[in-house]
């Protein structure tokens, strides 16, 4: 069929099955605006900042496991979302980013609202495309969706000179992708797969090391059975919230940085890491010379370059985690679980010695009480995003998550800002589900501005603000390494967070008590609105337990103790 | 980023020709604090790709995660790192035509070279030989003032 470049953008991504693309127009992607206008397959989300627009897609691509769609403009549209492709990139987050271009005869002029895209966004998307001619352009968004989504996942970019949306030619769109040189693996190889299995027989304090990779691989059943049939405890990173569930006798916790005592002391015991999906990032080993030291390590992990990147692996296997873990299952039919006992209660004794803890207050409300209490008033039905800084921290460690893709955060790049246009993916895509954004007095105001976007389209999504009047991550570091000296942290000037929501169209809740927090957070679910809720927090509360950046991870500064009764 | 346990490496990329692939290749690298000591490309004939050759340092693990990470991106068809190897470096010397000319077109041709250009003030001599070879012919042109030179990069072939 004959058609502009233009038209051939949306025909590809209805072909897509995409249902919503998150975007901001101007001068270079204009054409493709117009075709928007008169198209039916696709509704177009209009947010406030371009920013928001690729963590929108974001957010909708990490509901759902599909591929996000965003669409900006050339030059300062593209620079603005290039925060977004990056978030997504550090995460492998499945994701098309279609920029405008200026006119082919302008590349290379300093043309106005000319900026080299592919340049600047080559280090933070798994690949990206500046369109020569109309007659690749269909062949280009097949490979980019393709791209997207297949192997390790990622964010593309479609850079898209404006006289190309402009001009007619015949439009096919390809059945499939030829690219010779990208063979993703995904299968593991089953010798590799063999030996595993023999050492995960062999060892007595074996440890499962879940991350990101088993939500993206979406292989969390065939997880939990490994776990289930096999009786080794697991621990999660800060990206594989929910994968375990927070009710199973297997899952010690986050490990960490900011993980529990269980999780980081297994850890360091361990003789065996059962690697699945991660990749050994500094916030998670803590001193790599101290990580895992008596441990030999499985890394299943479908990069080959994140296998021996950081740790040396006794037994790499390149391929998807739910490929590899179904292999795995039958072979450990005859696992002898009792092996482990001693391991099991050994862990359990870690956990009752330094529970996940906070002492809670009368006089004020505690961080940790909020997303607690949270947890239990909407807990498995709700989908939790979040920004960057303690509150953050403080959701991973205390929400009861009980599936995958019901935690959304920023983990890879901590991009505050991230949380509120991520909850309008998120909510777009589960409109049932009610979304939450845990964040901050800081984050919150660094996309602001999508309050609007909420508003206009009616995404309800609910902005719990745990409000310490504090960039409270970065004044956590400086009470304790930095001899107590706030420099520029103190966010004691604030807006007034009611009349802020309200002047977007949305409902502002000030809450002081913990009455007033379940009463809002009613409120706030039967209004169906966008709203804030602002909670005034324990200012100079610290996100505990923590290892100091580089430390070894068993060397933890651990919470207060709770004295139980009967306890001295 | 050298240190004491770095080795000289030398890396062949197979590539599609794409307009970027160099450029993807070369800011992989800067990005990621790897070495480049020399790089040659150039068109493979009668296909669509391109033969990339990297001269480079580093310890093993670097060694490992350049490979992976030329991998990853997607033009990279194929990543050799040369251990067998036939490898050989050209270069071009320009000498003041008042210099010794019969000494140095003895020097040339002993590092499988020669004279290949005579004007009014300078004459221009060619050697293609192993690196360390060409190294020590470079070393040995001193002496008769080269005015310029220039070194094409190494090209590698596994034997
Ligand atoms: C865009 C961006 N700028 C700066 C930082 C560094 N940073 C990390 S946490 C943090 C403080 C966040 O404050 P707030 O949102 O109030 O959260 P809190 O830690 O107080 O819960 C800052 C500034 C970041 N992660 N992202
Ligand atoms: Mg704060």
């Amino acid at each position: 069929m004959q058609m502009s470049g233009a038209q051939m953008v949306c025909e590809a991504i209805i072909a897509e099955g995409v249902k919503t693309v998150f975007g901001y127009p101007g001068g270079a992607i204009m054409h493709v605006y117009d075709e928007i206008y008169k198209q039916n397959g696709f509704e177009h989300i209009l947010t406030r900042h371009e920013q928001a627009a690729v963590h929108a897609a974001d957010g909708y691509a990490r509901a759902t496991g599909e591929v996000g769609v965003a669409m900006v403009t050339s030059g300062p549209g593209f620079t603005n979302a290039v925060t977004g492709l990056a978030t997504a990139y550090m995460d492998s987050i499945p994701m098309v980013v279609i920029s405008g271009q200026v006119p082919l005869s302008l590349i290379g002029t300093d043309g106005f609202q000319e900026i080299d895209a592919v340049g600047i966004s080559r280090p933070c998307t798994k690949h990206n495309f500046l369109v020569r001619s109309l007659e690749e352009l269909p062949r280009i968004l097949k490979e980019a969706f393709y791209l997207a989504r297949s192997g390790r996942p990622g964010p593309i970019l479609v850079d898209i000179p404006k006289d190309i949306t402009v001009e007619i030619g015949e439009f096919k769109y390809p059945d499939s992708v030829h690219i010779p040189s990208y063979k993703p693996t995904y299968k593991g190889n089953n010798r590799q797969i063999e030996k595993a299995v023999e050492a995960i027989k062999k060892a007595k304090k074996p440890l499962l090391y879940i991350g990101g990779g088993v939500v993206l691989s979406n292989a969390y059943k065939l997880v939990r059975e490994l776990a289930e049939k096999t009786q080794i405890p697991a621990v999660e990173t800060l990206m594989a919230r929910g994968v375990m569930g927070a009710k199973n006798p297997l899952l010690l916790g986050m490990l960490g940085m900011h993980g529990n005592y269980a999780s980081n002391m297994a850890m360091s015991e361990t003789d065996l890491v059962i690697s699945l999906g991660a990749r050994f990032d500094d916030r998670v080993t803590g001193k790599l010379s101290e990580f895992a030291k008596y441990a030999d390590i499985i890394h299943v992990d479908i990069d080959p370059a994140n296998i021996a990147k950081l740790v040396d692996v006794d037994y790499p296997i390149v391929g998807d985690v739910a490929q590899v873990v179904q292999k795995m299952l039958p072979m450990l039919d005859d696992v002898n679980t009792d092996r482990y006992q001693a391991w099991r209660e050994i862990l359990k004794r870690y956990d009752e010695l330094h529970p996940q803890s906070y002492v809670d207050s009368d006089e004020v409300i505690k961080p940790q009480w909020a997303i607690e209490r949270l947890g239990e008033l909407v807990g498995e039905q709700a989908i939790i995003t979040s920004d960057v800084g303690q509150h953050q921290m403080w959701a991973a460690q205390h929400y009861p998550f009980d599936r995958p893709r019901q935690w959304i955060n920023s983990g890879g790049l901590g991009t505050m800002g991230f949380g509120l246009p991520a909850a309008i993916g998120a909510k777009r895509a589960h409109p049932e589900k009610t979304v939450i954004n845990i964040t901050g007095d800081g984050s919150i105001l660094m996309n602001v501005q999508e309050l609007v976007t909420a508003a206009e389209y009616k995404i309800p999504v609910i902005n719990v603000i745990l409000n310490n009047h504090f960039l409270g991550m970065v004044r956590q570091w400086q009470t304790f390494f930095y001899d107590k000296r706030y420099s520029e942290t103190d966010l004691s000037y604030q807006p007034n967070w009611k009349q802020l929501v309200e002047a977007c169209g949305g409902i502002g809740y000030d809450v002081t008590t913990k009455e007033e927090f379940d009463a809002a957070l009613q409120d706030a679910i039967e209004q169906d609105k966008v709203c804030f809720m602002n909670v005034a927090v324990n200012r100079f509360e610290n996100v505990l337990p923590m290892v100091p950046a580089g430390g070894a991870l068993f060397n933890m500064m651990l919470p207060p103790k709770i004295e139980k009764e009967g306890e001295k | 980023m050298t240190n004491s346990n770095d080795e000289r490496r030398v890396i062949s990329v197979v590539v599609m020709n794409e307009s970027s692939v160099l450029a993807r290749i070369t800011a992989l690298f800067a990005g990621r604090g790897y070495n480049i000591e020399s790089l040659t490309v150039a068109p493979i004939p009668y296909t669509d790709m391109s033969h990339i050759t990297i001269e480079t340092r580093g310890n093993a693990r670097v060694m490992e995660q350049i490979t992976k990470q030329l991998h990853k991106l997607i033009p990279v068809y194929k990543v050799i790192e040369h251990e067998e190897m036939v490898e050989k470096e050209m270069v071009l010397v320009k000498f003041p035509i008042a210099e010794n000319l019969s000494d140095i077109a003895a020097l040339a041709s002993a590092y499988n070279g020669g004279i290949v250009n005579v004007g009014k003030e300078m004459v221009v001599a060619q050697v293609a030989d192993e690196p360390k070879r060409v190294k020590h012919f470079i070393e040995a042109a001193e002496r008769y003032n080269p005015c310029e030179i220039v070194r094409g990069g190494v090209v590698a072939i596994e034997r």
